[in-house]
């Protein structure tokens, strides 16, 4: 992981150039969010004996370019350490980068981190950013106060919020006895009582029940349609991803494998659903000789697992195996985040260099 | 500027929504201030006027003092733990990107959690004082007033000190030995167990012009009115002296900080 990037070091400077000629254009359409050949390298000071100590280089981002346009929706995914919560951390501010730039909106998060805070709202999954022991409501008071948000446009976006996310019973409930999903809920709610332009979400659906989840996702969906929010979210959970992000991009050790719609990662990743089929009885593997890429994967007694390309339907798989077994029950399993990205990371399976900066 | 008072408020009513520690505390308040009065009896018997105090006002040093253990933190218990944790978790990166000052954001949260402790844990002690032991409290109002504006003075140095032992979570990765050594300091420096007064020679002068003097000494001096009206401009210009200056290098410690932040745990 330490110094795999060298073939990237030298990012061509014409490229930089040319970028310099495009710089602040604000709102340009396609370049609301712009990176450049991003990068953020920490020295890790690990001990080699007794007393010394090795300092390492470890480039969590590795020269990342894209650009988001105003108004998409698009999910970042990684495996854990791919260097998503650091490109977020740059994106707001927070940490500078070591080389490369970005733009939000047009301005340069680390040198004007408060003039972009008004403009950024951010939610993560695991952190809440909502007064601990104090009522739901008093952190919503914070952060008009915070943002400066005007008493007439913040009665309505709080209006807006509480209907829409159900939290009209909460207002009065101390944080710290929230359930995890209604505390996501007033994180969201809190993150955009300021009209953000861009919503950045960290793993916004991690650890929720799957009626919180579908609330969730259902909240961010008509933010996007109805506001024209530009949201960016990173997520391990592939529905996520499906259900809101017409455009997704994966990283892995701090650079980006795959930036396209959702479905072409299962083409790129050549990942595979798994139809689970409970027969009647135990019988010999399933043989489908005129159903092309299916295989059996597993079998269990009567359950048999069959392997078949994410990208197909499952319908007519499933209508020929009934047809020709006594099915009981079925089940259609999606192939997990982690599966896809490490089966195209371990094929090498790279967009072309121009496609990642579309 | 509404931002930081209601981030005060806010926090005032935080710490008002735990009642039983308030009571418990003032418990330990008035036990301590009980057996340290006694020890002072005995020590003024031993040596009258010791620190220039006579027995009354050295027994109303320790009920001040056991008044203004909680709002000082002198032993800890102020915001430095939560923000050392913050810092330690990486929850820290949410305080960084909100449009408000660090610094200014923890000091209005501390000093509501003083207020409310300056009142709820002031108050209880000195009655408690007065009910065993002939106490030196001035009746002038006006004394009072300027008491209280030498506490806040004291409340704006105690903070200070501990945002740097704070933000030295940032480079220790964990802030609890830190903060213990902090800890040990303001109890000894800040004269919570003798008067910095009774310190004899060298160590009194060093001791009185540390700025942990500013937290107790020199509050209950202007209360306890050893130091006439001059001495009290006096104290409050080493206070904010001292404030400006740790403040200032709290700034610095921030900016240097934040330059490094590798936050943690994500």
């Amino acid at each position: 992981m330490a110094d795999t990037g060298e073939g990237r070091k030298g990012k061509p400077m014409e490229d930089m150039e040319d970028m310099e000629d495009i710089e602040d254009m604000e709102d340009a359409a396609d370049g609301f969010i712009a990176l450049d050949g991003l990068e953020k390298v920490f020295d890790v000071r690990r001990r080699v004996g007794a007393f010394r100590r090795e300092k390492r280089r470890v480039r969590a981002v590795d020269g990342i370019s894209f650009r988001v346009a105003r108004g998409e929706m698009v999910g970042y995914i990684g495996p854990n350490g791919a260097g998503k919560s650091t490109t977020i951390k740059m994106l707001t501010g927070i940490l500078t980068p070591s080389g490369g730039r970005v733009r939000v909106a047009g301005i340069d998060p680390s040198r004007e981190r408060a003039r972009l805070a008004s403009r950024i709202g951010v939610v993560f999954g695991q952190r809440t950013t909502l007064w601990w022991d104090l009522p739901l409501i008093d952190s919503y008071r914070l952060a008009q106060r915070m943002y400066r948000v005007p008493d007439a446009r913040y009665r309505a976006n709080l209006e807006r919020c509480v209907e829409l996310l159900d939290l009209g019973a909460l207002l009065d409930v101390p944080v710290r006895q929230l359930s995890l999903g209604q505390r996501m809920r007033g994180d969201i709610a809190a993150a955009l009582l300021h009209d953000p332009d861009v919503l950045y979400l960290d793993e916004p659906t991690i650890g929720l029940d799957v009626i919180s989840k579908a609330k969730v996702r259902e909240f961010l969906r008509d933010l996007n349609a109805e506001h024209g929010t530009t949201v960016l979210l990173t997520t391990h959970d592939l529905q996520d991803i499906e259900q809101l992000c017409g455009r997704v991009m994966v990283i892995d050790h701090g650079r980006l494998l795959y930036d396209g719609p959702p479905a072409g990662l299962h083409e790129v990743g050549g990942s595979e659903r798994t139809l689970v089929v409970d027969l009647e009885r135990e019988t010999a593997p399933i043989e489908l000789p005129d159903v092309p890429d299916v295989r059996v994967v597993r079998v269990e007694g009567p359950r048999q697992y069959l392997a078949f390309p994410a990208t197909g339907s499952a319908a007519p798989l499933v209508a020929r195996v009934a047809a020709a077994y006594p099915l009981v029950d079925l089940s259609v399993r999606e192939p997990d985040i982690e599966t896809v990205i490490a089966k195209m990371y371990v094929e090498g399976a790279t967009v072309p260099e121009d496609r990642t900066t579309v | 500027m509404r931002l930081y008072v209601l981030v005060a408020t806010g926090s005032l009513r935080r710490y008002a929504t735990y009642r039983v520690a308030t009571v418990a505390g003032l418990f330990t308040n008035i036990v301590f201030g009980l057996i340290i009065a006694y020890t002072y009896v005995a020590l003024w018997h031993l040596r009258p006027h010791l620190g220039g105090y006579t027995l009354p006002q050295a027994v109303t040093y320790v009920w001040i003092g056991q008044g203004l253990l909680a709002a000082t933190a002198i032993m800890g218990g102020g915001f430095e733990d939560e923000l050392a944790e913050r810092i330690r978790t990486g929850d820290i990166a949410i305080d960084l990107y909100r449009p408000a000052d660090l610094q200014l954001w923890w000091l209005a949260q501390d000093l509501g959690r003083a207020l409310y402790q300056v009142a709820a844990r002031g108050v209880v002690p000195l009655f408690a004082g007065a009910f065993f032991f002939d106490l030196a409290l001035p009746v002038n109002p006006l004394v009072w007033a300027a008491f209280l504006l030498a506490v806040l003075l004291g409340l704006v140095v105690s903070f200070a000190i501990r945002y740097l032992v704070a933000l030295a979570a940032f480079w220790l990765l964990d802030g609890k030995g830190a903060a213990q050594v902090a800890g040990l300091a303001a109890t000894f420096w800040s004269g919570m167990l003798l008067p910095l007064n009774a310190f004899p020679g060298l160590l009194g002068e060093i001791a009185r012009a540390l700025p942990w003097s500013s937290m107790l000494q020199l509050p209950a001096d202007v209360l306890l009115g050893t130091r006439g009206g001059w001495g009290t401009l006096g104290a409050y210009a080493f206070q904010a002296g001292w404030a400006a200056a740790l403040l200032a290098l709290g700034r610095l410690l921030q900016a240097a900080a934040t330059r490094r932040v590798v936050v943690q745990g994500g």
